[in-house]
């Protein structure tokens, strides 16, 4: 892909590469347009977390990395982590504990978004879409794991972000609650027209995706 | 600003230490231009090494280090290999937590109320199982041999190393080894020791020298209780500070230096010691031996932790009661009647007093916390973990005895013309109370899932957002709690006070000091309890606070 003019939508990966004490971990270039899935899946410890880390900018300093991220014509590297927009979620839902519902989503509304009426009809209206109207004043730890599953996706998508980066997003629900996330993480990315790059061990959310899937870590 | 932290945080830690240890070198060696010498001689040795009783004064206090850290150590690795994982463990852990807020001096005072001829159990000797109605002629407090000092440092060395000991087992992975062990067909005492000793014991080690050099060159507990004819020579060396002779600060320099080099030795010979021990340990771990007298251990686990708990309890209620005391005459174990004049004639000055223990202690105690926090961002932000040898620059003024250093600074402060003041003081206490601020907020914050930050990031907050709006709440409690054991710290701290701000800003400690040499006992016992009080009031806040502002957050209510 090196020299061909970089897409000015999607998500672009250039010649990446993420190693960990000289051994590489995974080499990667593709491209995720916009409303697209792309997998990587890999067992576990093969390091495909660390390629969402690299696009998000959070990469531990134990690694050594390289290549090129581009987003929407942007390039990312160099850039901290709250400039390059790029939407995060783990398997965790990682709701500020501090925080009630609604204060999770309003710490996620850009600050262009002026006035407290305003910004609390997004949030409310954010909770409407995730089918949790009324939710806004409750403590996150009083949520179900499929209701505070479904705050954290409308957190990460309230910050507006241009790419949705997964790390086994769906690996701690059960069977049933778990299509049903699956399915509406993947509606909201393509209502939102956001490349989606998924890491899983799961063949079931690779399929699910409806994507390409690309294998690392996987004995030659 | 986050940046210049580790920096600062190091310059208010080496440089109070390093210059203070100048000033007393150069005094030591005849150099203090202010007093008119300038000229490099070894007149101030000869001196020292020519006071009477000298040999007697380093012979005890090396015994009363060596002694303390031993037994306490002992009996909190008695105490853990015991009751690891039982409910007494869990017991010993509630009761002997608070105690860890006691300041040094309230204890010292409250032993003597409990073991002094005239005291607690001796009284209830006479008054209820038919002793003698005098007190008994003897010399138990201040005694020669520094019994009642030992003593008095084994009461809070306890319960400060169990604690340490308590943080540390976690990540010896304390809990599989022992069901390995166990299943394997050793005993629970012989399991802990074999298996669980040797892999805590590295990372409680620097407390343990602490505790260590704390016994060996100890001012204020030594003055409560320690020996008086000779007294250990760190007593000696203030008693010459304090002699309007100026001539004699020569001596007591020297001194200071005498007690630096004795703690190195002592340092030396402990690291001896764990060689020696470690050796012979290994051939008896390979020996294969299953069990290691469980009962007799449990035993005198529970006797020696139950007498400790006693002999607090009684200490507290000896201090309460004095402090209420009207007529309490020999030897009723109760006094006759009670009354709130002991309170009300000292209530103007215990006021001024403790205002001047806050203002230093919340000033120390938040510039302290201010610094830590910016040490642990900025090692979030650089990705820069600390090392070893960090831990140990961390633990120096913890190790240095504070006479050796603390002698030298208000030598500086003064050289430069400078007054003694709240500045001073809170400058040199940073000193004490930085060192466990940081290592009581470091593990928590580094424990703190750094997902969140990422995630915070990945929403758009800029770093200072992420640390105001979602670390430091998260870590409210943690915050409080260090802040909590800070102001514990700076109200327990003797020297750092006495010498630097001497008669100007007296506190509670210090009065509590200068009262237990002959003073009234009543209102030392107002002070004692002050001293327990306040600290106490900081861990109760940093308790309660956070059950308040998350009433509504089950996950961050409790601790």
């Amino acid at each position: 892909m090196t020299g061909a003019p970089v897409p000015d939508s999607g998500l672009t990966l250039e010649g990446v590469r993420v190693a960990l004490q000289g051994r590489t971990l995974l080499a990667l270039s593709d491209h995720v347009g916009p409303s697209e899935v792309l997998t990587v899946m890999g067992p576990s410890g093969s390091g495909k977390s660390s390629l969402l880390a690299y696009v998000a900018g959070t990469l531990a300093p134990a690694f050594t990395a390289s290549g090129a991220v581009w987003l929407n014509g942007r390039r990312l590297n160099g850039l901290p982590t709250e400039r390059r927009r790029t939407g995060l979620l783990f398997q965790d839902d990682l709701l500020f504990p501090h925080l009630s519902v609604g204060g999770n989503l309003g710490f996620a509304l850009p600050p262009t978004l002026r006035g407290r009426a305003a910004r609390r009809a997004a949030v409310s209206r954010a909770l409407d879409q995730a089918g949790l109207g009324g939710f806004a004043d409750r403590d996150p730890a009083t949520l179900s794991g499929g209701q505070r599953a479904r705050v954290a996706e409308m957190r990460t998508l309230l910050a507006e972000p241009e790419a949705l980066l997964l790390d086994e997003p769906f690996g701690k629900l059960d069977q049933t609650l778990r299509a049903d996330f699956r399915r509406f993480v993947f509606d909201h990315a393509r209502a939102n027209r956001l490349p989606v790059l998924l890491v899983t061990h799961d063949a079931a959310d690779a399929e699910a995706s409806g994507g390409r899937v690309v294998r690392i870590g996987d004995t030659p | 600003m986050i940046r210049a932290a580790p920096i600062l945080t190091l310059a208010l830690l080496l440089g109070p230490t390093l210059a203070g240890l100048a000033g007393t070198v150069l005094p030591a060696f005849g150099y203090m231009p202010v007093l008119g010498r300038a000229e490099v001689s070894l007149l101030a040795w000869r001196e020292l090494l020519a006071t009477p009783g000298l040999g007697r004064s380093i012979g005890v206090g090396v015994l009363v280090g060596f002694v303390t850290t031993l037994v306490s150590l002992a009996l909190v690795v008695l105490i853990a290999a015991t009751a690891h994982g039982t409910r007494a463990f869990a017991f010993a852990r509630r009761s002997l937590s608070p105690l860890l807020s006691v300041p040094h001096v309230a204890m010292a005072v409250g032993l003597a109320f409990v073991v002094a001829p005239s005291g607690l159990l001796f009284r209830i000797w006479g008054g209820y199982l038919g002793g003698p109605a005098r007190p008994p002629d003897l010399l138990i407090v201040n005694d020669p041999w520094g019994v009642a000092l030992m003593a008095g440092l084994v009461l809070k060395e306890v319960p400060f190393l169990f604690l340490i000991l308590l943080a540390a087992l976690p990540q010896a992975d304390a809990e599989r080894g022992l069901v390995v062990a166990r299943t394997l067909g050793y005993g629970r005492v012989a399991a802990w020791l074999k298996v669980v000793l040797p892999r805590v014991y590295p990372q409680i080690r620097l407390p343990v020298l602490a505790v260590l050099a704390y016994g060996l060159s100890v001012v204020d507990v030594a003055l409560v209780l320690g020996p008086t004819t000779p007294p250990t020579l760190p007593v000696q060396i203030l008693r010459w500070l304090g002699d309007p002779d100026l001539a004699l600060r020569f001596r007591a320099s020297a001194g200071a230096l005498l007690q630096l080099a004795l703690v190195v030795c002592g340092i030396g010979l402990w690291w001896l010691g764990e060689r020696a021990t470690a050796r012979l340990a290994r051939g008896w771990i390979d020996g294969g031996g299953r069990r290691a007298c469980d009962r007799t251990a449990a035993g005198i686990a529970s006797i020696a932790g139950g007498a400790l708990l006693l002999v607090v309890a009684l200490a507290f209620a000896a201090i309460l009661l004095w402090s209420f005391a009207a007529e309490w005459r020999y030897p009723d174990p109760l006094p006759a009647s009670f009354t709130l004049a002991n309170w009300a004639t000292e209530g103007r000055r215990a006021g001024a007093l403790v205002g001047n223990s806050l203002s230093i202690a919340v000033l120390a105690s938040l510039v302290a916390l201010a610094l830590v926090v910016g040490c642990l961002e900025n090692e979030d932000r650089h990705g820069r973990r600390r090392v070893g040898a960090a831990l140990w620059l961390l633990y120096l003024p913890l190790l240095v005895p504070q006479i050796a250093f603390l002698l030298g600074v208000p030598v500086l402060l003064i050289v430069p013309g400078r007054d003694e003041t709240l500045f001073a003081a809170v400058l040199v206490q940073l000193v004490f109370v930085l060192p466990y601020v940081f290592l009581s907020l470091a593990d928590p914050w580094r424990a703190t899932d750094p997902r969140y930050r990422e995630v915070a990031s990945a929403l758009g907050a800029s770093p200072t957002r992420t640390l105001w709006a979602v670390k430091l709440p998260m870590l409210l409690r943690a915050l409080l709690t260090a802040l909590a054991i800070g102001l514990a710290i700076s109200f327990g701290q003797f020297l750092a006070t006495a010498l630097v701000a001497g008669a100007r800003l007296p506190t509670i400690t210090t009065e509590a000091v200068a009262l237990a040499s002959g003073g009234d006992r009543r209102t030392l016992a107002v002070y004692a309890v002050l001293q327990t009080l306040l600290p106490l009031a900081g861990f109760t806040l940093a308790l309660l606070i956070p059950g308040i502002v998350f009433r509504n957050r089950r996950a961050l209510r409790t601790p």
